[in-house]
């Protein structure tokens, strides 16, 4: 059985960290912090890397099936009888897989973060928010119920907050962390509105109960839930769709997308912790985690879910085409790749083989931390050595940073799905499950994939290759062992993390699901991925003004993409012009003249009162005597010929 | 001829002294004559107390318990009254009750 110490454990030493060098860590450990943060995560991470072993291998497959456990459960609060907040420990397939992706990720950054960071002057207080968004991250994961995991949904929210903000004497950090933060913040809004209802239809709070009783016909709730409905949808429809308004706010789905690109201006390895690996996959992870009621109570959401997934998998690549900033590139890159997890849930059928997609979104969220960790930290060693984000003052660096470019040219070679890196099979069992299901999902995802290929090596080529480099960064060189170590570590990790037989640990139901492998299929998407590499390669190998050219064709759809698709301005449109305007002005005027009016009124009314009877209490003790008087002899005539 | 005096002429002797009480209180400037008038107030009551328990329950001693404690209260009362008086002259150099109104608004 899980011994629920040790999966306690893994959330609970980040939180220590957090707590021991938030506490004391700018006076006392100045300089100790990263190693005091690194070592407390490696314990974390071994612990995760048993549990998934004792949880794959040891005890958590029953007849065949992987069974959902809860080593731990404690009641928070108590409403009713049965309706309850309980905090818990969750361990299943998912979750188990998520323990070992955030540990490990979180870790690496740990690890680079020692060399990228050294010298800050709130290195401790990075550290700190390190330890506290990893241990919500954990905590996410591993919630039993859907209250549970909204209060470290949160937590992630303000943790990110926290690090986007990081350098808080930059105005622009400032303003992409608040972007950040209000954007997630209202995309939450639905999710708890989601949750009440979804609560209230099953009369509970607990994951495994309700998804039980949401999804079998036969309970009583089901038969109450299903007869309310609103706007000719019904209830249960609602409630899915705004908990998926939730997820696809936390995982940049389009259009709640605008703030991850803007997040960029944290920290480096930060960005690779929070866009890469964990949370914005904690809207998939969502998604999955209740992938049940969608596949089999609400499949219109789940439709829902796939087109959203797909229009984002597509736009953000082709975003991505025109950026100049390498980081974002990698956020519109990140995007289009959460859209790839997205829709290959919304593909997917609940049980055995049409399940398909669900295992191949898990499979690709987890190749996908290893080589968008990777992108992102040797983006962070480009950047540290250049210093600058623009792709313009890089170029030629694969003489000067040798293991940066090697690991990079895995991570693109990974992600633009060339065999046998890891992101070949996870996009592979993708198409495929789309292929299965949806035929227009499957070529806008195919067109994607190409597309994918093109902007990574327009990166890659960009960055190592193109114009000789000018060098001026020796002094530093590389940057060291503690940053070299971990996109190595990583770099294994995306060339081999595709052979994992995913498909026997994580399925929709807990049964193994065997995985074919289909060569001829496999032949378009690759050649694709080739055709938009080798096209990389003609226009950015060398410097010329063939990108140039080719942009002017373009024309409109250039500048469109160069400008986002106006998506920010369509929003500054609607918040600025209409809400402001139309909503923010009346409901201000009638603030200031109606209710504070009525306020002013009172008040005044109340002083010109009290102005006028003060001079009642004149200080002089006969006049009081008087009036006391008056008052007995008006009491004393009562009494006797009134109320006799 | 002699009056037997009856309950009635005892209240009018204890009405009479409250009303002259009252009449010293609201004229008077001086103080210790205030407290003067509020002692008269309180003798005609004790005057009332004597008069019904004599005449409505004779034998009875409620009525003369009574002012005795309001003899005693009476005493208490005087001593307070002439130490804020004494106190008064002290910060202001006088006991006239119009230079008194400090307390108001």
């Amino acid at each position: 059985m899980p011994n629920a110490t040790i999966i306690a454990l893994i959330p609970l030493l980040p939180l220590a960290g957090f707590l021991l060098l938030g506490l004391f860590g700018r006076k006392y450990l100045k300089t100790s912090s990263g190693i005091i943060g690194t070592a407390l995560l490696l314990t974390s991470t071994i612990l995760a890397l048993y549990t998934a072993y004792e949880y794959f291998f040891v005890y958590g497959k029953v007849n065949g099936i992987y069974q959902q456990l809860t080593p731990l459960k404690i009641t928070w609060l108590e409403f009713s009888k049965g309706v309850s907040i309980d905090m818990g420990l969750m361990i299943d397939p998912i979750s188990v897989m998520m323990l070992v992706v955030v540990t490990l990720v979180s870790l690496m950054v740990h690890i680079y973060s020692i060399g990228y960071m050294k010298g800050e002057e709130r290195f401790s207080t990075y550290y700190a928010f390190l330890g506290l968004f990893t241990f919500s991250m954990l905590g996410l994961v591993l919630s039993t119920n859907i209250f549970q995991i909204y209060i470290f949904w949160e937590l992630v929210g303000v943790s990110s907050f926290l690090l986007i903000g990081y350098y808080y004497n930059k105005p622009s950090a400032v303003a992409a962390s608040k972007k950040a933060f209000i954007v997630t913040r209202f995309a939450d809004l639905g999710f708890l509105i989601g949750i009440l209802i979804l609560s209230y239809c099953s009369g509970t709070l607990d994951f495994a109960t309700l998804i039980q009783r949401l999804t079998s016909p036969e309970s009583n709730e089901f038969k109450t839930a299903v007869t309310y409905s609103f706007l000719g949808a019904s209830a249960l429809t609602w409630g899915a769709a705004l908990v998926f308004i939730g997820g696809a706010g936390k995982s940049a789905m389009f259009p709640l997308h605008i703030w991850l690109p803007d997040a960029m201006e944290g920290p480096t390895p930060v960005s690779a912790l929070i866009h890469a690996a964990t949370m914005v996959v904690a809207g998939v992870y969502l998604v999955a985690r209740l992938f049940p009621v969608f596949a089999i109570t609400t499949p219109a959401v789940l439709e829902i879910i796939g087109w959203v997934g797909a229009i984002s998998a597509i736009i953000a690549a082709v975003i991505a085409c025109t950026q100049t900033d390498i980081k974002r590139v990698l956020a519109y890159s990140t995007m289009s790749q959460i859209g790839y997890m997205m829709f290959a849930l919304g593909v997917a059928k609940y049980g055995a083989e049409p399940a398909l997609g669900y295992t191949a979104s898990m499979f690709h969220l987890f190749t996908h931390a290893m080589f968008k960790a990777l992108l992102f930290l040797g983006a962070g060693a480009v950047i540290h050595y250049v210093h600058s984000n623009e792709m313009n003052d890089m170029g030629g660096l694969r003489k000067y940073m040798p293991i940066t470019h090697i690991t990079f040219l895995i991570a693109c070679l990974a992600i633009a799905g060339v065999p046998p890196f890891a992101g070949f099979f996870s996009k592979e069992e993708i198409l495929l499950a789309a292929y299965q299901d949806n035929m227009a999902i499957y070529w806008i995802a195919l067109i994607t994939s190409g597309i994918t290929a093109f902007y990574m090596f327009r990166l890659y080529f960009t960055i190592f290759w193109n114009k000789p480099h000018h060098a001026h960064g020796e002094k530093h060189g590389e940057g060291g062992f503690v940053m070299m170590l971990p996109l190595v570590i990583l770099g294994i990790g995306a060339a081999a993390a595709g052979f994992i037989p995913f498909g026997e640990f994580v399925s929709s139901d807990g049964r193994p699901l065997e995985s074919h492998f289909h060569l001829q299929f496999s032949i378009l998407p690759v050649a694709l991925g080739l055709a938009g590499i080798l096209l990389a390669m003609w226009l950015y190998y060398k410097q010329n003004d063939k990108p140039a050219k080719l942009a002017s064709s373009l024309g409109g759809l250039y500048k469109a993409a160069y400008h986002k698709f106006y998506i920010d301005e369509i929003y500054l449109f609607v918040t600025k012009k209409i809400l402001f305007n139309l909503v923010g002005r009346p409901a201000a005027w009638f603030d200031r003249n109606v209710v504070d009016g009525f306020i002013n009124l009172t008040g005044n009314t109340t002083q010109a009162v009290s102005e006028g009877i003060k001079k009642v209490q004149s200080g002089k003790v006969q006049q009081y005597a008087i009036y006391f008087l008056g008052g007995v002899i008006v009491l004393a005539v009562l009494f006797i010929y009134i109320w006799k | 001829m002699t009056i037997e005096p009856g309950l009635y002429h005892l209240l009018f002797i204890s009405t009479a002294l409250f009303f002259i009480g009252v009449y010293g209180f609201f004229t008077r400037r001086n103080l210790i004559t205030m407290l003067m008038s509020i002692e008269l107030i309180l003798n005609s009551v004790n005057l009332n107390f004597i008069a019904f328990d004599k005449y409505l329950w004779p034998g009875k001693m409620d009525g003369l318990f009574f002012t005795v404690f309001i003899i005693a209260i009476a005493a208490a009362e005087a001593a307070v009254a002439i130490a804020i008086i004494i106190n008064l002259y002290r910060s202001h150099q006088s006991i006239d009750v119009e230079n008194a109104e400090d307390l108001k608004y």
